[in-house]
């Protein structure tokens, strides 16, 4: 049965980065993933890292720059710490190896980013995440002495002891289906978002919401789980995401009538205004008939102001991307683009270390919700977040595992879970199929809890959800093998994903009011009085099966609310 | 550029593997329903969703981004996201696009391999992490010329899909050579102003009878890789490090056989087999090539009776090369230092022209109809 001091579920740049600052405080480390980990969905990451490294800059700056592009919603102390903790963070990253691009000097150089007040976005061409992700990877491969490694393990429960206490996790090695129980003195949870609740989305098809739902069911309370950020630029085509690297670069976007419409709505910002603000913008030009493409469903990103050079060296994924799934040119022709679902703000309620509400469970990255993002992220301070609270994890797992003794148990978890997945592969072919209810859910969110909202819409979307809930107990799953048995873990991450969607729609219901992410056609304005608080959605304990709401109040330290305005 | 097609039917002819069943490895076809411009991974997840759950493949980002989903289609080594039905079809041998899993590799179930006991294993060969200067590490960041962080990037950007550990020539002859993805690995160090032991790097991958010189420059991961690493440049460039730069005679005779192939050329003009091997071993005279002569002499032999060399050509190859061959050694030689050609920092002139005059977007009813391929 392996054991260790911290065991870090999932394994993109939050839990690598958990993973080597916990075996650097001398602990016994394990990372788990249920893919490889360079499959993580950090990859994606595009654009670059936000820091405040240049001498015209000041870690204020870049955290009121995050408080504003939050609606107010975001804890201004975990806020300080990560912006005062970034340009660190930044240097550590060069030093271990990331191949940041730089300026003639030699020196690190910057991008501009959206909702910033100055260049300081760390970047390396557009593929930063994918750099960076890959150069942790390296370090892991360096430390593999000290940091074990489970690539394709997939967890399906967290264990709690008679008092409560997280002392490890079930998991199912996927290439052989075999059952293990990890027994861990901390937990760090690091396993991603949810953007597979909804249809289109930019994310992975592995970002389905499992240590949200395993730490919901545990009884951790969800926090800002309305807050669903739509990026302003994925492909109409398919959902793809091309990088805000490229407005940051200069692109324009342009309605039907060829107008740079963001003159409206942002006349300072323009296209980097923050995310809520540009997608809202582009919602609006479209539903009232500017919008570009067949039936106007879409804006034109025009990237042909850029210089064609810089356009190759800096935003080279995104010509790839245009050329391969869109048959477009970017350095020649506008490309057709829309908002669509690319990052959830809320997740796991945890404090500055990431301990959350259960002792010995920590969480970080976008599974978590500290709250440094609150209503909307800032593009670039995702990585960020990952690296910089997904260190203070691991330290803060590692020191606290020093004072414990191992935790023994866990087998009767394991033996519950065993159930499970043999009732799942038990099931009649009576039910419906699995990517049915997936499709479903996907497209019932994107209908109603999307860049607009309103009550009636929801209300019908969390009906539809209970009922897919329902669904998903008797859907059936075609592979009854033990290796690589992927039908088996898409039945649980379907569960995972309903549960995920449905604290999103109750919280999004419960907050009578627009901030951020989350804009109500029938409370069209922000209402500091009664909302300017978070929103815990946890898991039932009543016969009504409906998530339970709380509130938890917003974390003031110098800057008071005030219109927002780019 | 295509222009956008209605959804048509595609059978996918799907390389099936169960190893728990005791059976042989079996074909099996669906036929799903997209627009040409699909992935075949998103046919394939058609096929799983709708018909079959059980069909294994790896996949997550369905970009080209996380390197999940390398496959053969109709023989060729890619990213099953990055390859377009349409596009499939037409290289399809009988109308059905059939997907296998990659080669080189031991396969663990349909479509999916075992990376870790090759790919991974040959990643981990070549000391795959930074190795800077431990005692002297700056307060900010290194300071770097631009041009040197572009030029790793080329490499950086390997998303480790294995698609050219797939279809390695030489790995499919020496299972331990070291390899495309691997060696780019390396060459990212190498390559890296920040690594102090790029000399030590570059010895032992020389040294390695498995190495740098074990490529045999077939391309085939260059036709392969889908983000433009061009693995087999990268290795050329480590040779050149290696050879030109560091002057590092390597067991395996490849520095050796690099010089005499450029003397040979600015000799003859054209190759002249005869004179490379053994001046690849110093010369007729060397006691080392006479030996390497006899131990070729079965080849050697194949060779005449099969007709792939005649005593006619070895023996009256003219030893005049072209003055143009000639001006071309004097040019690049009377050179201070080595110019390395690398588009992918330079750009193409293409690339490196000014902006075409701004042109109205297309606005209208059918604009953008054509954003498709």
């Amino acid at each position: 049965m392996p054991s260790h001091d911290v065991l870090i579920i999932g394994a993109g740049l939050a839990g690598q980065r958990a993973a080597l600052a916990a075996a650097q405080a001398g602990a016994t480390v394990g990372i788990m993933s249920k893919v490889h980990p360079v499959r993580s969905h950090s990859v994606a990451a595009a654009g670059g890292m936000n820091a405040a490294i240049s001498v015209d800059d000041d870690w204020h700056s870049h955290a009121y720059d995050t408080v504003k592009g939050s609606d107010f919603l975001g804890d201004q102390d975990a806020i300080e710490i990560m912006c005062s903790e970034a340009p660190a963070e930044v240097m550590h990253l060069e030093h271990i190896g990331v191949t940041f691009h730089r300026n003639d000097k030699g020196e690190l150089d910057l991008r501009a980013f959206g909702g910033a007040s100055i260049k300081r976005t760390a970047y390396v061409a557009d593929i930063t995440g994918q750099a960076i992700l890959h150069v942790l990877y390296e370090q892991l491969m360096k430390h593999h002495e000290t940091v074990q490694r489970f690539e394709e393990w997939f967890t399906t429960s967290l264990i709690l002891d008679d008092v409560g206490t997280c002392t490890g996790c079930v998991a199912r090695d996927i290439r052989t289906g075999a059952m293990e129980v990890f027994t861990a003195k901390n937990v760090i949870l690091a396993s991603g978002g949810a953007g597979q609740c909804y249809k289109p989305t930019t994310n992975a098809l592995i970002c389905t919401a499992d240590g949200i739902a395993q730490a919901y069911r545990a009884g951790v309370p969800l926090m800002d789980m309305e807050m669903v950020q739509y990026h302003p630029t994925t492909l109409v085509e398919n959902g793809f995401l091309i990088t805000e690297g490229a407005r940051g670069e200069g692109a324009h976007l342009l309605n039907k009538d060829g107008d740079r419409f963001m003159e409206k709505y942002a006349p300072n910002k323009m296209e980097l205004a923050s995310r809520d603000v540009v997608s809202r913008a582009e919602q609006t030009e479209i539903n009232e008939g500017r919008g570009v493409g067949t039936d106007g469903e879409g804006i034109y990103l025009d990237i042909t102001v850029v210089p064609k050079k810089r356009t190759l060296e800096a935003l080279r994924e995104i010509v790839n991307v245009g050329r391969d799934f869109a048959g477009v040119d970017i350095t020649k022709e506008p490309i057709l683009i829309r908002p669509g679902q690319h990052y959830i703000m809320g997740g796991v309620k945890t404090d500055v270390d990431g301990v959350t509400a259960i002792s010995g469970l920590y969480a970080a990255g976008e599974v978590a919700c500290i709250s440094v993002h609150g209503g909307n992220r800032l593009g670039a301070n995702s990585l960020l977040d990952t690296l910089i609270f997904g260190r203070r994890s691991g330290e803060h797992a590692a020191e606290r595992s020093r004072q414990m003794a191992m935790p023994t148990g866990g087998q009767a978890q394991l033996r519950h879970d065993e159930a499970m997945i043999a009732g799942i592969i038990a099931r009649e072919k009576t039910g419906r199929r699995i990517s049915e209810i997936k499709d479903e859910l996907g497209n019932v969110m994107n209908d109603r809890v999307a860049v607009y909202r309103e009550e009636a819409g929801m209300l019908k979307a969390h009906e539809t959800v209970k009922r897919l809930k329902e669904e998903a107990q008797t859907a059936y799953v075609d592979d009854r093998g033990t290796v690589f048995n992927q039908d088996v873990l898409g039945a649980i991450e379907l569960g995972y994903m309903l549960d995920a969607a449905e604290c999103t729609v109750v919280a999004a219901i419960e907050r009578k009011e627009s901030r951020g992410a989350q804009f109500r056609t029938d409370y069209p304005e922000r209402d500091d009085e009664q909302w300017m608080k978070h929103i815990n959605t946890s898991v039932p304990t009543d016969a009504d099966d409906t998530p339970r709401i709380s509130y938890s109040p917003v974390t003031i330290t110098q800057w008071q609310p005030e219109e927002r305005k780019y | 550029m295509e222009t956008r097609k209605p959804p048509q039917d595609f059978t996918l002819r799907v390389r099936r593997y169960d190893p728990e069943s005791g059976q042989a490895p079996y074909w099996d076809e669906h036929t799903i329903q997209l627009e040409p411009h699909r992935s075949v991974l998103e046919g394939l997840l058609q096929a799983k969703g709708r018909f079959d759950g059980s069909i294994g493949v790896r996949c997550s980002c369905k970009a080209a981004i996380c390197g999940s989903c390398g496959v053969r289609v109709n023989g060729q080594p890619g990213l099953a996201c990055h390859t377009h039905l349409g596009a499939a079809l037409k290289s399809a041998k009988d109308g059905v696009i059939e997907i296998e899993p990659m080669g080189n590799m031991p396969v663990i179930k349909d479509l999916i391999v075992d990376m870790d006991a090759v790919h991974w294993k040959k990643i981990a060969r070549v000391t795959p992490w930074l190795l800077a200067d431990e005692d002297n590490v700056p307060e900010r960041e290194h300071i770097v010329p631009k041009e040197a962080m572009v030029d790793v990037t080329q490499s950086m950007a390997c998303i480790q899909c294995g698609a050219c550990v797939s279809d390695c020539l030489s790995m499919e002859l020496d299972p331990l050579f070291i390899g495309p993805a691997a060696l780019a690995k390396a060459y990212r160090f190498v390559g890296d102003p920040r690594d102090v032991q790029q000399v030590q790097r570059l010895e032992d991958l020389a040294q390695d009878p498995h190495g740098l010189y074990a490529c045999t420059h077939c391309f085939k991961c260059i036709d392969a890789c889908p983000k433009g690493v061009a693995p087999m440049s990268q290795i050329m460039r480590l040779r050149r490090r290696a050879g030109s730069d560091h002057h590092i005679k390597d067991a395996n005779n490849g520095f050796n056989h690099e010089h005499a192939f450029v003397k040979n050329i600015r000799r003859n003009g054209l190759l002249h087999e005869n004179d490379l091997l053994t001046d690849s071993f110093g010369g007729k005279l060397s006691p080392a090539a006479g030996a390497f002569m006899a131990r070729s002499l079965p080849v050697i032999t194949r060779a005449l009776l099969r007709g792939k060399a005649t005593l006619k050509v070895a023996l009256s190859h003219p030893h005049k090369a072209p003055a143009d061959v000639k001006r071309i050694f004097d040019t690049i030689e009377a050179r201070p230092e080595r110019v390395e050609f690398n588009p992918y920092i330079t750009g193409t002139d293409e690339d490196n022209a000014p902006n075409p005059p701004a042109e109205a977007p297309q606005t209208g009813p059918h604009a953008g109809q054509e954003a498709t391929a």
